[in-house]
């Protein structure tokens, strides 16, 4: 079963980090990673630029117009997400529990089943 | 010989290979390497070059160099370089033994997770490579190959052997053989959008896997129980969707476009597993597809034969999705009150707490009993709970006919 644990990330609560804290957040992904490249459940992994950097396209009457910033003004934006193939929504969440988002205050992690997918996945 | 011929003769013979070269060496984990690598081998020069005379032979001669020299590379295990290499000299006697079932007991160890079991299964025993597993589950190649050595390390650190499990564990490690072909079938019968082909192609491994078991276990009546289930389940496929790609429920499926070879072997190997004095639940699920099978049409269902079946499945394997499934029987005999009644008592079940597949047979029941609005809510519902895109279209296509008219 294949699921993507999102990871929504409130920029002020990481600006409010410690460099010790947020390096301690990296190595955990690391560790996180290279366990999950091990078990063989890893899909793909992306993490996000800063929702700062978004820009909103929509499309009125066929012309389209570009909006600097994210579609939503909110504390929290997804940040990046895992893609695993698991055994069950168990394993998924057991999974996500290891995430160092997860212990955070202010940061959220998501745990959804994929529903659909196509393209090619060896990229 | 075609690619296609090929790919048939390396996958019949892989696990026969990877046995001969088991019993000679030892070392499950690095011989399945070596005979993935000589079967890769084999797959690109034999469509050229012909195949050879013994492709047994063949393969267990690559097969054999290949480990030699994994083990001549590897400096931590040089010590058992020894032991290998004094097997190097006779290459040609491949036992005829059937290490099939061996082989399947091994891939699918209690220590391992259902998808490494299945994984596993496939390469070693169905004799796919890594690539086509990986196509066939939808993952990257690198996931799949992390999977599948993995899975190895881990029967290894749980001290599996290669050799028949005692009488004891025999019977339990046989049920758990069973259960990951059906996984493989299902996986393959399931398919969703995207990889459709490969996967339909996993169901047809499924069946050819069973097949294997079949003929080394004839007597075993839950064996050919799961391989009649499999045939009578395949038998619908071309049926089971439309052109669009629309799921068709088994009451509105053109039952002319039912595979009627399948089906006609589907029924003998179902009636003659019934014939032996146990009675399990693979048998019985052949029995309830073998009724839908014999009915003409939707409407001629022998329904109290099919609730009467479930009955007994869900004394021998109580399970909800069994009671699920009795409900609507039920519901066919003794009016859909009946089967909602039944539903009721799936409520506190937290395993059901829901789930699509209660939600949805609650909406069909409600249906029947004329109550359009309830039937309405719950296609919704069950609508956006499942995770099946195919499964969603059906559902919100049953919810816009159930919707009852509003006044204007």
């Amino acid at each position: 079963m294949k699921f993507v644990i999102g990871m929504h990330i409130n920029p002020a609560v990481l600006e409010a980090l410690t460099p010790e804290e947020m390096a301690a957040i990296g190595e955990g992904h690391g560790r996180f990673i290279e366990s999950l490249k091990e078990s063989g459940e890893l899909i793909v992994t992306q993490a996000l630029v800063d929702p700062s950097q978004a820009a909103v396209v929509t499309v009125r009457n066929g012309q389209p117009v570009v909006t600097d910033g994210p579609f939503l003004e909110a504390k929290e934006y997804l940040g990046g997400f895992y893609l695993v193939d698991v055994e069950d929504k168990a394993r998924a969440i057991e999974l996500a529990a290891q995430i160092p988002d997860a212990a955070i205050d202010g940061l959220g992690v998501e745990v959804r089943q994929v529903m659909f997918s196509d393209g090619q996945l060896d990229a | 010989m075609t690619e296609l011929g090929v790919e048939d003769l390396l996958r019949e013979i892989a696990p026969q290979v990877l046995g001969a070269l088991v019993r000679r060496h030892g070392q499950f984990e690095d011989c399945e390497d070596a005979v993935q690598e000589a079967v890769l081998a084999a797959a690109q020069q034999w469509p050229a070059e012909g195949v050879p005379g013994s492709p047994r032979g063949w393969l267990v001669t690559v097969a054999s160099r290949r480990l030699i020299d994994q083990v001549r590379s590897d400096h931590a295990r040089r010590e058992r370089e020894a032991a290998v290499a004094v097997a190097e000299a006779a290459p040609e006697d491949v036992p005829d033994a059937d290490d099939t079932l061996v082989l399947l007991f091994l891939c699918c160890h209690p220590a391992l997770t259902a998808a490494s079991q299945t994984a596993l299964t496939l390469r070693a025993v169905g004799g796919l490579t890594t690539a086509e597993i990986a196509r066939a589950f939808l993952v990257p190649e690198a996931t799949m190959a992390a999977r599948i050595s993995r899975a190895k390390q881990r029967v290894k650190a749980a001290g599996g052997e290669f050799g028949a499990p005692g009488e004891a564990e025999r019977a339990e490690r046989l049920r758990v053989v069973l259960q990951v072909l059906y996984l493989i079938f299902n996986e393959g019968y399931t398919a969703s959008a995207g990889g459709e082909l490969h996967r339909a192609d996993l169901a047809r491994e499924a069946i050819r896997l069973a097949r294997m078991v079949h003929a080394q276990l004839p007597e075993d009546t839950e064996v050919t129980g799961l391989l009649a289930l499999m045939l009578l389940t395949h038998a619908r496929r071309d049926a089971r969707t439309t052109a669009a790609g629309d799921l068709m429920p088994l009451a509105e499926q053109d039952r002319s476009r039912w595979d009627r070879a399948l089906i006609d072997e589907g029924m003998r190997l179902a009636k003659d597993s019934l014939a032996g004095l146990e009675l399990g639940p693979y048998q019985l699920q052949a029995a309830i597809a073998a009724t839908h099978s014999d009915a003409a049409s939707a409407g001629e269902t022998d329904w109290q034969q099919v609730h009467a079946l479930y009955l007994i499945l869900e004394r021998i394997a109580p399970n909800p999705m069994v009671t699920l499934n009795r409900a609507v029987a039920l519901a066919e005999t003794a009016g859909p009150r009946a089967g909602l009644e039944l539903l009721s008592t799936l409520d506190s079940d937290a395993r059901m707490t829901g789930h699509h597949r209660l939600l949805s047979v609650r909406a069909h029941l409600l249906e029947n009993a004329g109550d359009p609005a309830g039937a309405y809510e719950h296609y919704r519902r069950a609508a956006r709970a499942t995770a099946s895109l195919a499964e969603q279209r059906y559902l919100e296509s049953r919810a816009s006919r159930a919707r009852p008219r509003t006044a204007p």
